[in-house]
């Protein structure tokens, strides 16, 4: 988010806030600098490029060409990976966002900007992923149309809510591309007059990935039998939203812990122990629920076969923090948060490919595995995220500035 | 971390509850079922007549036309295994044991029609995000209109029968679905597999009459001789023949909150390949969670304003202005 | 008209009017497809020839059902005219000698019309041992073809057992019975008149055509007059419309069959083989006096392969089928007609859950384990790293 000028000394601020904003006027950001094209760079570069490449091929001959996707398993993994597991990638923004503007938690603050830019990638790419995948993507203007625009439809909420939240994020990362042009006046006085407009951003910028987020989960309520009753329940908006919540905070500790060691870096381990401590407690909650709703309604945990075992070794993945980070002790380590941040990530992204893929079953005979232009495609978009990340942390002030 | 935890619950309590409030596994405001309309039109199957002799099929293709499905590799037939984008209408055959008895469970055989149908609360409706696919407010045909639609294939996840179907091939693809030859009603005519099916296996009509010409069939006793009205339901033309057992289920009265296409045969229909489906509709239990949590915008304006007050109240150090 | 040739009708043609005999050239023509003034010509080609041409008809393996449908043409006294018009030199059913006495009038002809004769052989020709399982005179019917068949004019094979091989030669053919065309190895051009019987109007239509035009007819690659056998017989059927809307008889009597349905499905052989049966008809008595047309599947008597070889309720292959009225392109070039409005469905029934969609692919496989494993293996070496190396300005970190 931005970095604000508040006067200090008012009466009715926090403690914890007071504190914050001080541990805030010390840090500030700094680009990290560096060569650009370096080897990994260049790999990435060759992956984008046969994704690219690739996404021509799917605009020409058709979903049918480079896809596995058929009547029965009308959305894959561009649609599991690239939007579910994107978005929730890209939540790290939305929880931090959460912490610091609606908690009031202050220390967090160094790491809203790298967890804005990457939810700029995470989304806009979702995006783009949406238009690949949507057959008639020149329509798309229709859902727009408010004369056109089905209101029955939660995929009406979650394409609006996305895109809104595409503009909003692009908005909130706009002072950080303004700081590079601390001369120019027109960036700093742009600067300024969405400073202002903060506390309005910040709020819609809570507000639409928790809608969006929970009404991804909405998404599968119609689809009925069709999704196992291992998922399938009316929480299913509730689940996906705390899952979101719960990945938004596991990639900012990921990204932050491998983007010390990558750019040799120092760690803001305290920060990122007390950051796991929240995202145990919201995940304890959503295992308490999730659990309280399989029981209440007598899903056969057991005896649904592969299902079974991909929700065990889900939820067994949802458990490895909490347990982790139950101990004080651990909690300081950054192995081990490490440890918690993965395994945290790799269980939201399993409970979104099981209640959308795994899960999901349209009747006996039919079948669905990513073909393999369609995995080099959703690999070429990752591979463009990572590029544009490398070059905004390298360009942009967007990395907390290094204690020297 | 007290605070941490405080704020937590807080949020909790704030945030979660109010989602959670309303999501209680067995929704109590449900959405109220939608009623059949009264000039509804639709189909009467009758497994057991049928014959399997595809004419529907045939007479399908061409009055929509569509064109073959070639999936042997000397292309010689039009021999779709499933409804495609190129197939709308399909005979499957039913075989157990020895397959010897028509319409018989064990040992026996049933062929199968499938194809819309025509459900009186469609998911596909619901879900289609730009209104393509529509409900007639009169006959209650659901229809596609492919200017509106957008390629994103949600009413091919929600439709419990897996009808709508796609143009993989397609480079500028449609959906494609059975919109009961609703070109041929407008001229007057009506569903081309109900014109050309010999054998009255097949009947077109208002569903009312449809309902009360199932029940008649299921009222005779097997071996006596009834007869069966040809094309269409009103039709004076029958053929006379013994009745054979019927399982006692017309399908689509209620499955998934009624359809206007019902379907009679003598195996149990999930055999047949028809899921078992609740009276109530998907798509009522969609709209319901959704329209819940959405209900004129109150409980995200909420959510909204109070974030504002949070936010302005923590940025700034002041209450609101 | 008067000016030509006619007046010398009464002389060669017996009891044939005038009338009779141009009406008849008249539907020859059209038959064989050719312009309309074309009868005329060929009465003329008819009544000019002075000295009637003399046919010489062998019989190896047949039923003499090929000369009965000749002499049941029951267009005005054709066979009169055939008879008349002709020289019919040798035939052993119809010849008023026998022994000795035919087989002269038959070494006499041949010595007196060298290269002028037509050659007519009905049945097949037995080759096992020599030829012995077929013998006239004393001789093998294989020999006198091959002693004949080189100073004919012409050589037409009627019926099937002479186009290639027709019922003698179904399996297991213990005579080793072949065609006409291959007991003479190819050397000699064979005009081919399928049939079980054939349609005695091709058969006439195509004496005439070599004598009106003295040369052989267009041939398709089966050396069949391409007049009579250009098209399958499903084109032509009259029931043709029932198969394109899916209306099958299942069985005979049962409610499609009165109704007159297609017949496919009892396995009419109607696709698959060439012949103009719906077209020209059988014994001249008017609309639907052909097999199908009575309600009976046809069996494919004059294709072969197809008529003594399938079983008669086998359906039949759409071989010759093209989508949406492509023409066919055979190994002859295209044949006109070609397929079907649209392609019918199969008789074959998909089950009630078929395997579709598509399943894993090594390739796809091997790419997401191996991205899996790569992903696994950063990680792993992510965590060793900061397993090894802490930094130092991390204060409240505690190395294990």
């Amino acid at each position: 988010m931005t970095e604000l000028d508040i006067s200090a000394g008012n009466k009715k601020i926090s403690k914890s806030a007071l504190a914050g904003m001080q541990a805030r006027s010390v840090h500030a950001w700094q680009p990290v600098g560096g060569h650009l094209i370096t080897k990994p760079f260049l790999v990435l570069a060759a992956l984008a490029l046969t994704g690219v490449i690739l996404m021509l091929y799917r605009y020409a001959a058709g979903l049918g060409a480079v896809t596995n996707l058929s009547d029965g398993y009308p959305w894959g993994i561009w649609i599991t990976y690239d939007v579910l597991v994107g978005t929730a990638l890209g939540c790290g923004g939305y929880a931090v966002a959460i912490l610091v503007y609606a908690f009031n938690r202050w220390e967090y603050h160094p790491v809203v900007r790298s967890a804005v830019l990457t939810s700029v990638f995470g989304y806009s790419l979702a995006g783009l992923a949406i238009f690949l995948d949507i057959g008639r993507y020149w329509n798309g203007y229709k859902l727009f149309l408010p004369w056109t625009v089905n209101f029955n439809s939660v995929l009406v909420e979650v394409a609006l809510c996305i895109a809104a939240y595409v503009v909003v994020l692009w908005i909130e990362l706009l002072p950080t591309l303004m700081e590079r042009y601390p001369e120019n006046a027109r960036a700093v006085a742009t600067r300024q007059r969405l400073e202002r407009w903060l506390p309005v951003i910040a709020a819609v910028g809570i507000l639409l990935p928790t809608m969006h987020q929970s009404s991804l989960g909405t998404l599968m309520i119609i689809a009925g039998y069709k999704l196992s009753p291992l998922w399938q329940t009316q929480l299913l908006p509730l689940f996906f939203l705390l899952s979101a919540v719960t990945m938004g905070f596991a990639v900012t500790a990921f990204e932050s812990i491998l983007s010390s060691l990558a750019f040799k870096r120092p760690y803001e381990t305290p920060m990122l122990g007390r950051l796991s401590v929240c995202m145990a407690w919201v995940t304890a909650v959503y295992l308490v629920i999730r659990f309280a709703d399989l029981l209440i309604r007598q899903a056969p945990v057991f005896t649904s076969g592969f299902q079974s075992v991909m929700l065990i070794v889900e939820n067994l993945l949802y458990l490895v923090p909490v347990l982790l980070l139950v101990s004080p002790g651990l909690r300081r380590d950054l192995r081990f948060l490490f440890l918690a941040a993965v395994s945290m990530l790799l269980a939201g992204s399993l409970y979104r490919f099981d209640a959308f893929l795994i899960g999901y079953s349209p009747g006996p005979g039919w079948h669905y595995f990513p073909a393999t232009a369609e995995i080099l495609i959703t690999l070429g978009i990752v591979a463009l995220e990572l590029m544009a990340y490398l070059y905004f942390v390298k360009r942009f002030p967007v990395l907390p500035a290094a204690h020297s | 971390m007290g605070l941490s935890r405080r704020d937590f619950l807080k949020a909790a309590a704030g945030g979660g509850l109010a989602l959670a409030s309303n999501l209680s596994p067995a929704p109590v405001l449900a959405r109220e079922p939608v009623p059949r309309l009264p000039d509804a039109l639709g189909i009467l199957y009758d497994a057991t007549l049928c014959i399997g002799c595809k004419a529907c099929m045939a007479a399908c293709k061409k009055a929509n036309n569509l064109p073959p499905e070639l999936c042997t590799p000397d292309s010689l037939w039009d021999d779709p295994v499933d409804l495609s984008a190129k197939t709308v209408n399909i005979i499957k055959l039913y075989k157990n044991g020895t397959g010897l008895a028509k319409d018989q469970e064990i040992n026996g055989y049933s062929f199968i029609r499938q194809f819309c149908m025509h459900c009186v609360d469609p998911s596909c409706v619901s879900a289609c995000p730009v209104s393509a696919l529509t409900k007639d407010q009169q006959t209650g045909l659901v229809r596609y209109d492919k200017d509106n639609c957008i390629g994103c294939r949600y009413c091919q996840v929600a439709c419990p029968y897996n009808i709508p179907k796609f143009q993989w091939d397609q480079a500028f693809p449609q959906i494609v679905k059975c919109q009961l030859c609703d070109h041929l009603i407008a001229q007057g005519g009506y569903s081309a597999c109900c014109e050309f099916c010999p054998t009255g296996a097949s009947i077109f009509g208002n569903v009312q009459h449809l309902r009360e010409e199932a029940h008649r069939r299921l009222s005779f006793k097997p071996g006596e001789f009834a007869e069966y009205p040809l094309h269409r339901v009103e039709s004076r033309h029958t053929t006379r023949r013994q009745a054979t057992p019927y399982l006692n289920h017309v399908f689509g009265e209620r499955e998934g909150g009624g359809t206007q296409v019902l379907m009679l045969a003598n195996v149990p229909f999930n055999k047949l390949g028809f899921p078992l489906l609740p009276p109530e509709s998907q798509a009522s239990r969609s709209e319901t969670l959704y329209h819940t949590l959405y209900k004129g915008m109150i409980l995200p304006y909420v959510l909204l304003g109070g974030l504002f007050y949070l936010i302005y109240k923590n940025t700034t150090g002041h209450d609101l202005p | 008209m008067k000016d030509r040739n006619f007046d010398h009708l009464p002389e060669h043609l017996g009891l044939v009017s005038r009338r009779d005999f141009l009406k008849f050239c008249a539907v020859a023509a059209a038959g064989m497809g050719l312009p309309l003034g074309m009868g005329v010509k060929i009465a003329e080609a008819v009544a000019s020839n002075l000295k009637k041409p003399p046919v010489i008809w062998l019989s190896g393996q047949e039923c003499t059902g090929c000369s009965e449908t000749l002499l049941r043409a029951t267009h005005p006294t054709v066979e009169k005219l055939i008879l008349d018009l002709i020289s019919l030199d040798y035939h052993e059913t119809l010849s008023t000698p026998a022994g000795a006495l035919a087989e002269g009038a038959r070494h006499q002809s041949l010595q007196e019309n060298q290269g002028k004769f037509i050659l007519v052989v009905e049945g097949a020709i037995p080759t096992k041992e020599g030829g012995i399982y077929c013998q006239v005179g004393g001789k093998p019917v294989l020999q006198i073809l091959k002693e004949t068949a080189p100073q004919a004019g012409a050589i037409i094979a009627i019926g099937s057992c002479a186009s290639w091989g027709g019922l003698p030669s179904a399996s297991p053919n213990p005579t080793g019975a072949v065609s006409a065309a291959e007991a003479l190895g190819g050397k000699s051009t064979v005009i081919n008149i399928p049939g079980c019987p054939p349609n005695p109007y091709n058969f006439l239509s195509t004496v005439l055509y070599v004598l009106t035009f003295k040369k052989l007819p267009d041939l398709d690659d089966k050396a069949r007059p391409k007049f009579a056998y250009r098209r399958l017989i499903h084109e032509g059927c009259e029931r043709r419309a029932h198969f394109d809307a899916g209306r099958f008889a299942l069985e005979f009597g049962d409610e499609g069959h009165r109704r007159g349905w297609c017949l496919y499905k009892m396995g009419c052989k109607g696709p698959e083989t060439f012949n103009n049966c719906p077209e020209q008809l059988f014994g001249d008595v008017g609309a639907r006096s052909w097999p199908v047309g009575t309600g009976c599947p046809c069996f494919g008597c004059s294709e072969k392969g197809v008529g003594f070889a399938k079983p008669i309720p086998e359906q039949a292959s759409l071989k010759y089928f093209t989508p949406a009225g492509v023409p066919f392109q055979g190994t002859e070039g295209i044949r006109s007609g070609g397929g079907s409005v649209c392609l019918t469905p199969s008789t074959a029934y998909p089950p009630i859950a078929p395997p579709e969609g598509h399943g894993p692919t090594t390739a796809a496989v091997a790419v997401a384990s191996g991205l899996a494993g790569l992903a696994v293996g950063a990680g792993a070496v992510a965590a060793l790293k900061l397993g090894k190396k802490e930094p130092s300005d991390a204060p409240e970190t505690k190395k294990e």
